[in-house]
């Protein structure tokens, strides 16, 4: 094992993955943290702290995943490259890894345009393939990135993110082929509602080996409304929602719209688990933590491995 | 080229509001090309300040001078018979014109009248597009030709990010994908595997990172 991290040993053990997600409070609210978290709990494998999400300020990453360990939970410490640079890296890598946080996801991070201080100079000092490939070289070679030794090399099961519906699309499974080759243990991918796609992507990372060298989690949100559903679909970069998905919630009452969501979702979650090269799936609830037990055992995704 | 836009009228007029009599100097080279500092708008923002100033009842005397290249001390120096007649002295030219003529009339306060932009070229008439970062290691030859520092929002070395679509960047649909265009570019030259080599960190010190920078030609010191 290259960790102590439960998500390692869900995967090594030939589990299907189930990670989950919890955006930080945007204030010194500790209350807020243990209230969301406390629905993820024994619900999912590690749950992703998300860094600033959207470019808005939030309680820190590794602070949040930390109290999520407190409470007997396997946080995943997501960092983006958009706010620090290499230095600020690595010395909160190596404190998040002395606080006893096994798992973080290397990002790029959204432009800080679309956050609350689009005013703010965005770092980009190294990118996030860059990172990967730092972060495991502190690991196996127990290096900075500059190239001195590390006294006691951090031990951390690395992930990285994968968008399957950006462009150029002959470059998405080539650019998770980077990632691989940096280094990523495992990769999550961003939501995925074009199933017919993603099956198209999954077949190139087989046929490429790429899923035998990392574990693949695919991406899913269920969407709760209509209004949601073209949200996603117009105005979030990168996403592909087919129209027939927007159709097909739209469709419903308003009050039952939330219900079609969760049923499409436990569908999708049913298709991803008979998908070759689909070792799990990452459950980005947004703001419908308190969801996630229901929708998790609906999908038949309970109860999960103790490893 | 180094572009550059006027500054907003307000703040020039905040910026000249102290001065009865100054000298306007514009430059000939990029911020002519750009249509920013040249001798043209140099005698327009002349006028529109003479104007101005009569109508807030604070007349101004203008002056107009155009130097051959503002950031080169030679062609500051035809300034010297002059300039002791001006309050001040208002420069249409980038920032490294407005700092040669300060640093050669320590006692004389010289003015920006121009916002200096970016290492840019003319995409078409009335348009130019940012090009160089100016980072001091160029790695055009790897990129298909296309530079992922100037022109990637994130500067990704190992792009696209997820945001790319259609070809465009998630900051905006006005703004070009980078990674698209050095994508279609490469399979265009055939060098495709280049995009499969992992980009290593790049070395800032290069770039501003290492602090100020000079370029030291002994060969060409007298």
């Amino acid at each position: 094992m290259k960790s102590d991290s439960n998500l390692e040993k869900v995967l090594a053990a030939g589990n299907f993955a189930v990670t989950g997600e919890l955006g930080p409070p945007r204030g010194a609210n500790l209350q807020a943290i243990k209230d969301k978290a406390s629905h993820l709990k024994g619900m999912v494998d590690a749950v992703n702290v998300t860094d600033n999400q959207t470019a808005v300020v939030r309680m820190a990453s590794w602070a949040v995943s930390l109290v999520l360990k407190e409470m007997g939970m396997e946080p995943n410490y997501q960092m983006v490259c958009r706010d620090r640079n290499r230095l600020a890296m690595q010395s909160d890598i190596l404190g998040a890894a002395a606080l006893g946080i096994n798992t973080m996801l290397c990002l790029s991070g959204d432009h800080p345009s679309f956050g609350d201080h689009p005013q703010a100079a965005n770092v980009h000092d190294i990118d996030s393939i860059q990172q990967i490939q730092m972060v495991a070289n502190m690991r196996d070679q127990g290096r900075f990135q500059g190239g001195a030794e590390i006294d006691t090399p951090p031990r951390l099961f690395v992930g990285a993110a994968a968008n399957p519906f950006g462009d150029p699309f002959e470059l998405r499974v080539l650019r998770l082929g980077k990632k691989v080759a940096a280094g990523a243990d495992f990769i999550q991918t961003q939501c995925i509602y074009n199933m017919e796609r993603f099956a198209e992507y999954m077949r190139q990372a087989v046929d490429m080996g790429l899923t035998e060298k990392t574990k693949l989690l695919a991406g899913v949100t269920p969407l709760k409304s209509a209004g949601m559903a073209r949200y996603m679909a117009k105005k979030v970069p990168g996403m592909d929602v087919p129209d027939e998905v927007v159709k097909r919630i739209a469709d419903q009452p308003k009050d039952k719209q939330a219900e079609e969501g969760i049923k499409l979702l436990c569908e999708q979650i049913e298709q991803l688990r008979e998908m070759p090269g689909v070792a799990g799936i990452h459950l980005m609830a947004i703001e419908w933590e308190h969801r996630v037990p229901e929708i998790v055992e609906r999908a038949g995704l309970l109860p999960r491995p103790q490893v | 080229m180094i572009t550059a836009e006027r500054k907003p009228m307000e703040e020039i007029f905040r910026l000249i509001e102290p001065y009865g009599k100054i000298l306007l100097v514009g430059c000939n080279e990029c911020v002519t090309v750009c249509h920013a500092g040249g001798r043209k708008e140099v005698a327009m923002l002349a006028s529109a300040l003479r104007m101005g100033r009569m109508k807030l009842g604070a007349p101004l005397t203008v002056d107009e001078l155009t130097l051959e290249r503002q950031c080169d001390p030679e062609y500051a120096e035809e300034l010297a018979m002059v300039v002791d007649q001006y309050d001040a002295v208002c420069s249409m030219a980038c920032g490294c014109g407005v700092q040669t003529v300060a640093e050669r009339y320590q006692g004389l306060p010289v003015l920006p009248m121009v916002n200096t932009e970016f290492m840019g070229s003319s995409e078409s008439n009335g348009v130019w597009a940012e090009r160089c970062a100016g980072c001091g290691n160029c790695v055009l030859g790897l990129t298909g030709g296309i530079c992922p520092i100037a022109r990637c929002s994130k500067r990704i070395f190992n792009g696209p990010c997820g945001g790319s679509t259609k070809g465009k960047c998630e900051v905006s649909p006005d703004i070009d994908c980078a990674w698209q265009l050095i994508w279609d570019r490469l399979k265009q030259l055939g060098q495709t595997e280049l995009y499969s080599q992992i980009m290593a960190p790049k070395d800032w010190r290069t770039a501003r990172d290492g602090g100020p920078r000079r370029i030291v030609r002994e060969d060409m010191a007298i």
